[in-house]
């Protein structure tokens, strides 16, 4: 019994050196529910780099969404974002149905990579952001291990969502999603096309369990359809 | 003695105009404004002068005159902005200039040996400003008001040699003397037309009929009493120099002397409330080259410590090669800066800051083009439902519309697919993007979007949101209708 409470604090500890800190008591949900109970601390982590993966641009599309829809619930206090990408197409008043106001975001635009990551890691040192967006398509590990750093001193949230990547190599982002677009439903068959629905995955989680729900963004918040989660072990933490 | 040169544009608006305008060359116009209900001509040029139209005619009066003259809007700050402008032009001819009405009032004691005379510098004035397209006239003598006299009442050009005021002025109407108009009336209708038939008048005489006013005048013109000037200050620019008693070749070295340059012209700008949004650094070489690197803010500020970060950037753009020995820092663009500014999204000022901070330092590096910020549009056509925004603290003037269903992804431009249509007005069965069939299980739509024809002509959209078989969501739309052609379809965004 002994050795259990010792080892729990250990990883207490760890998770502190990991940049997990502990959640002050203002930080709340950022509306994702069922999912965020997989997470260290049952709290999705803020100041921490999550990356997102896209296979195609239908699912790129998909992939925002998800990432306004944490977004929506981390801007509410009026805070400021940067979206940072190389090659654009997201539609600023279309995120307003995510709670956002378009107006809060900054847009930067680069056309060289390198251009890309830079700005992606000053944007994410500044500490008067709430969250910071780029959509890149590769990322090496130390480029990764950049970010993680520079986010664990600011405390600002940061994603990086990789569209088409040549390979999904490791990186030291505390978590990796995939998020693919699945058939809408409406009630009673009614015509036309439903509520976005997605079909989240959960590949990787630093100290956490992946998994996989499927989920509806629908005026009311985000609802869950059903939830199946893969695997129950708990992921080794990695040293990077 | 002083020398004082008076300088009057009789026609400076409409000549400015000219300059600016050259097709109104050789044209008969006169500039008006409405005043107590009627259009009041301010200011002709000389040809509609000729034919004698004159300032303070009314306009319909000029219309039956001479029908062919134009007429333009007058505008009063104008002229006075036109007049300080070149008031601090003249700053080459001496330090003291001041701007009078119509002109200018020049202070050239000691001045005049430096154009080799006084003949010569009134010439040189004259001919520099003949060339600008200016008609002057110009009058130099021991007063302000006595040149004033022989500028708008003497010969043009004429130069009254020192001590002469009296005999100068004698022979001209009383109105040179800058008197009130009831004055000059009065003297007038006692048959006093030159300033010579009451100059020598018992004084006690004159103050009980005209007032203390055309004593005073008379003696300012004379000279028994003295006159100041007010001259025109030119802002100083926010320029620091600073020079290195040994050639400077290392970048540790170059960063010094940034620092305490900016440290400078921060102290300055906190003084005076302003900001800087615009700072350049120039340094000259030993070999006679000039190294420059420029930094833009976007919005004011005087935080030395930020703009050294912004400079920093740069520093390594710099060639010492042989050792720079001297350095300025200029500020050609400063705006003012109140310690309260407007709010940025309701964030706290030192987040605001910050932020503000990020942004300069992003521009800096990859241009102020790259970066967005987007207020909505009040139009349906979805290319131009948002506008771009330079500023950080506009508001949007309407709000985001959430009531039509808009795509997270728009393509930047439309892309052309191939579909198979069951009917008019139908969403597609099937449709080819990239080479791939997606096969529409559910759609809504259509939603109807006229071109704006007051902006752009051209066929309306009818767009679709679909779904296909794997649960993608697209926006389609169509390009016209069935009715006339065969209407082209085309992708344009992807839903979440």
């Amino acid at each position: 019994m002994v050795d259990k409470d010792i080892i729990e604090k250990l990883q207490k500890k760890i998770l502190v050196l990991q940049g997990n800190h502990k959640p002050d008591k203002e930080q709340l949900g950022v509306g994702l529910g069922a999912i965020e109970l997989v997470f260290p601390g049952n709290i999705f982590p803020r100041g921490a780099v999550h990356e997102l993966i896209s296979l195609s641009s239908e699912n790129a599309s998909s992939t925002n969404g998800f990432i306004s829809v944490i977004l929506g619930k981390l801007m509410q206090k009026n805070g400021c974002c940067i979206w940072i990408s190389s090659k654009r197409k997201l539609f600023p008043p279309a995120l307003k149905v995510f709670g956002i106001n378009p107006e809060q975001i900054l847009f930067v635009d680069t056309w060289k990579v390198k251009d890309c990551l830079w700005t992606i890691e000053e944007a994410m040192k500044c500490d008067a952001l709430t969250a910071v967006v780029g959509e890149i398509s590769e990322m090496s590990f130390n480029d990764s291990r950049r970010l993680q750093l520079a986010v664990e001193k600011s405390k600002v949230t940061g994603f990086i969502h990789r569209q088409q990547p040549k390979a999904m190599n490791a990186v030291a982002c505390v978590s990796r999603w995939k998020i693919n677009s699945v058939e809408s439903e409406l009630i009673g068959k009614m015509p036309g096309v439903g509520f976005p629905r997605w079909e989240v995955e959960l590949l990787k989680v630093r100290n956490g369990q992946t998994g996989k729900w499927l989920v509806q963004w629908s005026p009311r918040g985000l609802e869950y359809i059903s939830e199946q989660i893969v695997t129950t072990k708990i992921h080794e933490p990695k040293i990077a | 003695m002083a020398r004082i040169v008076a300088i009057w544009f009789p026609h400076l608006i409409t000549d400015r105009m000219i300059r600016r305008q050259p097709e109104l060359k050789g044209v008969p116009f006169a500039l008006a404004n409405n005043e107590k209900g009627r259009r009041i001509v301010k200011a002709v040029n000389s040809i509609a002068q000729e034919k004698g139209v004159f300032t303070g005619m009314v306009v319909a009066d000029c219309r039956a005159l001479l029908p062919e003259l134009q007429l333009f809007d007058y505008d009063e700050k104008e002229s006075k902005r036109l007049l300080l402008s070149l008031a601090e032009w003249c700053i080459r001819y001496t330090p003291f200039v001041s701007t009078d009405e119509n002109g200018l009032i020049l202070d050239a004691s000691g001045c005049t040996h430096l154009w080799g005379g006084e003949k010569e510098y009134l010439r040189e004035i004259h001919t520099r400003f003949k060339n600008f397209g200016y008609q002057i006239r110009i009058g130099m003598a021991d007063t302000i008001g006595c040149a004033w006299a022989v500028c708008y009442y003497g010969k043009n050009g004429l130069i009254i040699t020192e001590g002469k005021q009296a005999e100068a002025i004698s022979t001209l109407p009383s109105a040179a003397l800058r008197l009130e108009k009831t004055v000059c009336e009065k003297l007038e209708k006692l048959g006093l037309k030159t300033i010579g038939s009451f100059m020598l008048m018992p004084r006690t005489a004159l103050r009980r009929r005209f007032g203390q006013a055309l004593l005073t005048r008379l003696d300012q013109a004379l000279g028994a009493e003295m006159e100041m000037l007010t001259p025109v200050k030119p802002p100083s620019p926010f320029e620091e120099r600073l020079s290195s008693l040994e050639p400077i070749l290392t970048a540790t070295g170059i960063e010094m002397a940034l620092k305490n340059l900016l440290a400078i012209v921060c102290e300055r700008l906190t003084k005076e409330s302003k900001g800087l949004r615009k700072c350049e650094l120039r340094c000259y070489r030993m070999d006679g080259n000039i190294q420059k690197i420029e930094i833009g803010t976007n919005r004011p500020t005087r935080n030395s410590i930020h703009l050294f970060k912004l400079f920093e950037l740069k520093i390594q753009q710099i060639e010492p090669d042989l050792g720079i020995e001297l350095f300025i820092l200029e500020a050609p663009v400063v705006e003012e800066l109140l310690s309260s500014q407007d709010a940025l999204w309701a964030m706290s000022s030192a987040n605001e800051a910050a932020v503000a901070e990020l942004i300069d330092k992003l521009a800096g590096k990859i241009g102020i083009a790259a970066i967005h910020r987007y207020l909505p549009a009040q139009h349906y056509w979805p290319e131009r439902s948002v506008k771009e925004t330079t500023s950080l603290t506009e508001r949007p003037d309407a709000e985001w519309r959430t009531d039509l269903q808009r795509p997270l992804h728009l393509l930047p431009k439309p892309e052309y697919i191939e579909v198979s249509v069951p009917m008019p007005d139908y969403p597609p069965l099937l449709f080819h993007y990239k080479g791939l069939l997606h096969t529409v299980k559910k759609a809504d739509g259509p939603e109807r979007i006229e071109q704006e024809w007051w902006i752009e002509e051209g066929l309306y959209r009818d767009y679709y949101c679909v779904e296909d078989d794997k649960g993608a969501r697209y926006w389609l739309f169509r390009s016209g209708d069935y009715n006339n052609s065969n209407p082209k379809w085309f992708i344009h965004g992807f839903f979440a």
